[in-house]
């Protein structure tokens, strides 16, 4: 390989590992739901596309722009604790699978919603963030994804420290650790679970936001669940940190795949090569890299 | 003893099968006569399609365990084997369904073998892949849609014994016939004994394993068995309702379309999936006409189709949380019901 192909090899990694830090910020949302109730939440995607759409509206409107992420973000919150009383109560100690099918619903439920509250056209959203690439050591990046990966960076972090030093995030994670117990020492579940669908909810923003400022803000922005999905198997369903390593890793080996093999079978292979990557990963590693080893005990 | 507990089983036995074989009279012999084409072009050929579909399904997930989010995948896998073999080799019908029946089988036992390792979630997301991989290649490739340029092939032509079965009639009856052989198969396999492995597997997998069920060929027997009757209703759907065949029409909202059918109409029950079909199909056509009566055509379809997505949804969770079981759990209430007043 010559140096400008390398370069390019360079480039195309690089550019992968920062949508997959994209990929990585909607898993996060699932993982936070998965790992306190166990519920696979299809409806993540739905939520991003709800929590983008009430943004850009509320901006078009003439709202301040924090004002409009404030409100926004109560909106979110409020969304998180009215799907806890109205889904995840009636439905609680039912198995999972019915947990998620609930969720399918949902989906389909907030996704209409928010259409038919905030209608249906392409809004654009700028949040000030040049899309102008710049040039280091005659790579190419682009200011926006690296803009992106920070913030997603500072959302980790102040998740961690969430969940390591409040009161709240010690609940988060005794419920997760063993719902009994928890239950036994006077934590209360339903008030858990509303306080984690809300922090998904604010997660949710803060993706759409992010996806919508690229692709604008539209109904396929819920479709992005899909590209999430196998960065969740791969990683785990109940790891941050295997989100976002699975996220970079399938990132990257989407755009590698896109460049070096696509032209190979005609390309387009997006919508299914994370898949069977994902796929044959499993089938060395069934919990994912990072996920809990499910032991069956009878 | 034994032979007088057995003639008493019997007679009940056979008033059981009763309404069935009036079902069947009517299905068969009635509606052909008395309903108008659009009745049958616009309900029933979807509505049998989708049935068998959910019969294939529930095979897999009501009795299997093993939730599919693929099934619109094998749908497109036997409509376009169909129309395949039809072109390339120019069988007999029978042979035809028959052939695309085991292609759809084929990918689907391809797309079972992560079952055997992977469990809950993490196979009900690998199922996508099946989802994904099939429309990118039936897409990607043009040899598969004999390189229509548009993708949208019309379904060509069916013959029978010399007769053609293009009119609406003989399309109904077509239909009607492979869903009621399917189902009754169906019904048969899940009575017998590979049916009582899948069901113990389903409960659970490690006591059916010490018990001495194979479990590895029961889940893969499952996996082909579903497949094959879902690619047998996507023949349906596409050369006896539709009669055109394009990858777009077997997308992710139609596999999610045939799971809803069978969580609305009930999970582990056959007459679940024909009941939440009639929903699925009869509900859409009843909303607009409700709107159009109410409100006048003042509603766009686009809004309509999005309160139609709410009230699904709404449906599904509505279901889950006050009736598992599904319309068939309703019905046999309101049977038992009305069985109780009338005696």
């Amino acid at each position: 390989m010559d140096w400008f192909g390398f370069l390019f090899l360079i480039e195309v990694t690089i550019g992968g590992l920062l949508s997959g830090v994209m990929y990585a910020l909607v898993a996060i949302g699932f993982v936070l739901i998965y790992k306190t109730s166990g519920v696979l939440n299809f409806a993540q995607g739905a939520m991003v596309l709800f929590a983008a759409l009430t943004f850009v509206s509320l901006v078009e409107a003439g709202v301040p722009f924090f004002l409009a992420l404030i409100i926004s973000a109560a909106i979110m919150v409020a969304l998180g604790f009215a799907i806890e009383r109205t889904v995840l109560r009636p439905l609680a100690n039912r198995s999972p699978m019915t947990l998620f099918m609930a969720t399918l619903g949902l989906s389909y439920i907030i996704e209409g919603a928010a259409q038919i509250i905030w209608g249906t056209e392409v809004h654009r959203l700028d949040l000030g963030i040049s899309n102008a690439p710049f040039q280091i050591a005659g790579v190419f990046i682009s200011t926006f994804d690296l803009v992106a990966a920070g913030i997603a960076g500072v959302l980790v972090a102040s998740l961690t420290a969430f969940f390591r030093w409040t009161r709240t995030g010690l609940a988060f994670r005794a419920v997760a650790d063993d719902q009994f117990a928890a239950l036994a020492v006077g934590l209360r579940l339903d008030r858990t679970w509303a306080t984690v669908w809300a922090a998904a909810g604010i997660v949710a923003l803060v993706a759409g936001l992010l996806w919508g400022a690229r692709l604008g803000v539209q109904f396929s922005l819920s479709l992005i669940v899909l590209k999430a999905l196998p960065v969740l198997v791969l990683g785990g369903f109940d790891s941050v940190l295997g989100a976002i390593v699975a996220g970079l890793a399938i990132g990257a080996a989407e755009k590698l795949a896109e460049v070096y093999l696509g032209p190979f079978v005609g390309g387009g292979i997006e919508g299914w090569f994370a898949y069977v990557v994902a796929l044959l990963v499993l089938l060395v590693r069934p919990s994912g890299l990072f996920g809990q080893k499910l032991v069956e005990r009878f | 003893m034994s032979t007088l507990a057995d003639t008493r089983l019997h007679s009940p036995n056979l008033l059981r099968h009763t309404p069935l074989a009036t079902f069947l009279l009517i299905a068969f012999i009635a509606i052909p006569a008395l309903a108008s084409p659009y009745v049958i072009e616009a309900i029933l050929l979807p509505f049998l399609a989708l049935a068998l579909a959910g019969v294939g399904l529930n095979l897999l997930t009501g009795y299997g365990g093993q939730v599919s989010l693929g099934s619109a995948a094998f749908m497109a896998v036997g409509a376009f084997a169909a129309y395949n073999i039809q072109l390339r080799l120019n069988l007999p019908l029978p042979l035809t369904i028959l052939l695309s029946a085991l292609t759809a089988a084929t990918v689907g036992l391809i797309f079972g073998l992560p079952s055997l390792r992977l469990r809950g979630f993490y196979l009900a997301v690998s199922t996508l892949a099946a989802q994904f991989f099939v429309q990118w290649a039936l897409t990607k490739f043009g040899w598969f849609s004999n390189y229509s340029p548009s993708g949208v092939i019309s379904a060509p032509g069916m013959t029978l014994l010399g007769y053609s079965l293009d009119s609406t009639t003989a399309r109904y009856l077509l239909a009607l016939t492979l869903v009621t052989l399917l189902t009754l198969g169906v019904w048969a396999f899940t009575a017998g004994p590979l049916g009582n492995d899948l069901i113990a597997i389903r409960d659970n997998e490690t006591a059916a394993q010490i018990i001495g069920v194979p479990v590895l060929k029961t889940k893969l027997v499952a996996f082909a068995l579903s497949s094959a009757i879902i690619g047998v209703a996507g023949f349906l759907w596409a050369f006896t309702y539709l009669r055109t065949i394009e990858p777009a029409g077997f997308d992710l909202d139609r596999s999610f379309d045939v799971l809803f059918i069978i969580i609305i109409g009930g999970l582990a029950t056959l007459r679940g999936a024909f009941l939440g079909a009639g929903l699925i199909v009869v509900f859409p056509l009843l909303l607009s006409r409700l709107s159009a009566m109410a409100f006048g055509g003042m509603i766009d379809s686009g809004v309509l189709e999005l309160v139609q997505r709410i009230i699904l949804g709404t449906l599904i969770i509505a279901f889950l949380i006050a009736e598992p079981n599904g319309l068939a759990a309703i019905l046999t209430r309101v049977k038992r019901r009305f069985a109780r007043n009338t005696l």
